[in-house]
């Protein structure tokens, strides 16, 4: 069988992903944790076009974007199915994948914002997606793949660990069960199953990363203006 | 067999998309005209999320999003295949697919401004297609190969919208010299019969977006 590494960081929700996935299907993997302040050859020669983690190597050979890998490791190998079988449900499925990659810069906006009528729009943006990703991704089902996790709850695993954190950081609460009360209980189902709560970055340390993160990112803004 | 209908307008590269991957694989299907001024209650009802062109309505029920409707095509209908078998190269496949999506809307930002924005639109349009130059056609006919494929499909703006762009606002973007992969592919990809016979008549998108941006900056 050939080997499969995986580059990643540790405190990317991109990165959790993979493992998630080769998690779930019992693959063998080398973790190779990047710098990415300062990159290694084999990242830049692996992905030249982003220079960007994840990159999963499988007998050698690269490939980048953890949504291409995901679908990659579903097919390379299909114990454990994270996609449905029926192919409306299957796009269906990749719908709503894809609508969390739609929705990225209002999750940055709101991720970015620091006060004021600025912030207060983008909360309401920010939950506006939540109110939609709760009412028609999910429903009344215990998580987004039915009674078990799939691709969609892995692709939102950033909802459900590193956007909680993030709400700590800003001091803004947006995905409360007064307000989200299904998509609230997926965030608490979702982070009981076991391959997520064995696999997710340590907390301590992903509050400290988010607010340098978020300081960064404001202050290059802020110079930009 | 199930009815195929294909909610769309013209002369939309989105529309365009399927109508390439439905003809390519001799799949019949019924075009319903959408007015995105005034909205029809059933672009409402077949995609509440978006409210966007294309929609793919099949037996009934309905795939929105250009390139998820492709892989749902490829599937329901698997002959001339437009996605490599092996999983490797249908992984390099997909990755370019995401690219095009990411990076074409930088042409259309060209488009819609003036001034420093417009400048910096031109810059990141040239960024995306050094890289595709470098890095995604290689030496072979088409991307990956000697037929067209899901990906040719998705770069299909470049082949025919992006010179509108460039006549519209006279941004020259492609020169044949510094991107002559790029030129060959767009001159092989447009002598495709299934995209010959399927390209909007030039001159009709020309006066169209013309239009368009006249509209657009006139709102500014």
């Amino acid at each position: 069988m050939a080997d499969v590494k995986l580059h990643g960081f540790w405190a990317s929700p991109f990165s959790y992903r993979v493992i998630w996935a080769l998690k779930i299907k019992g693959v063998d993997y080398e973790y190779i944790e990047e710098d990415l302040s300062n990159k290694s050859e084999l990242l830049l020669k692996y992905n030249p076009v982003y220079k960007k983690i994840p990159v999963l190597v499988h007998g050698g050979k690269p490939i980048a974007e953890s949504l291409v890998i995901l679908e990659y490791i579903e097919e390379t190998w299909p114990g454990n199915p994270l996609l449905p079988s029926d192919p409306y449900e299957k796009a269906m499925a990749r719908f709503w994948i894809q609508f969390a990659v739609a929705k990225a810069s209002v999750y940055r906006a709101f991720f970015v914002s620091t006060g004021g009528e600025d912030q207060e729009k983008a909360r309401k943006d920010w939950l506006e997606v939540l109110k939609i990703l709760e009412d028609q991704a999910l429903g009344d089902k215990k998580f987004f793949g039915g009674d078990t996790i799939n691709l969609v709850d892995i692709s939102y695993g950033v909802l459900a660990y590193w956007f909680k954190n993030t709400e700590e950081v800003i001091g803004i609460k947006v995905l409360e069960p007064t307000t989200l009360p299904r998509l609230s209980q997926w965030v608490q189902n979702f982070m009981q199953v076991p391959v997520i709560k064995e696999n997710i970055p340590d907390s301590h340390k992903m509050l400290a990363y988010l607010r340098i993160v978020r300081e960064k990112i404001i202050v290059a803004e802020q110079h930009n203006k | 067999m199930a009815e195929v209908k294909l909610l769309a307008t013209w002369p939309s590269p989105f529309y365009y998309r399927v109508v390439w991957a439905l003809k390519s694989k001799g799949i019949a299907y019924e075009f319903i005209e959408e007015d995105l001024a005034n909205k029809s209650p059933l672009l409402l009802q077949y995609n509440p999320v978006h409210k966007k062109i294309p929609v793919l309505i099949h037996g009934g029920k309905p795939i929105c999003e250009s390139m998820i409707i492709l892989e749902y095509i490829e599937e329901i209908w698997p002959k001339n295949s437009l996605l490599p078998n092996d999983p490797y190269e249908k992984a390099v496949a997909r990755f370019w697919i995401k690219f095009a999506d990411d990076k074409s809307p930088e042409i259309w930002r060209v488009f819609r401004s003036v001034g420093e924005e417009q400048e910096k639109a031109a810059k990141d349009s040239l960024e995306m297609l050094k890289t595709i130059e470098e890095h995604a056609l290689g030496e072979k006919k088409f991307f990956g190969g000697d037929k067209i494929g899901m990906v040719g499909i998705a770069f299909g703006q470049l082949a025919q919208w992006l010179q509108v762009i460039e006549d519209v606002t006279g941004v020259k973007l492609l020169e044949a010299s510094e991107f002559p992969r790029l030129q060959r592919w767009i001159n092989n990809f447009k002598q495709v019969p299934v995209i010959n016979e399927n390209l909007p008549d030039y001159d009709q998108m020309f006066a169209f977006f013309k239009g368009r941006r006249q509209m657009l900056l006139a709102s500014k």
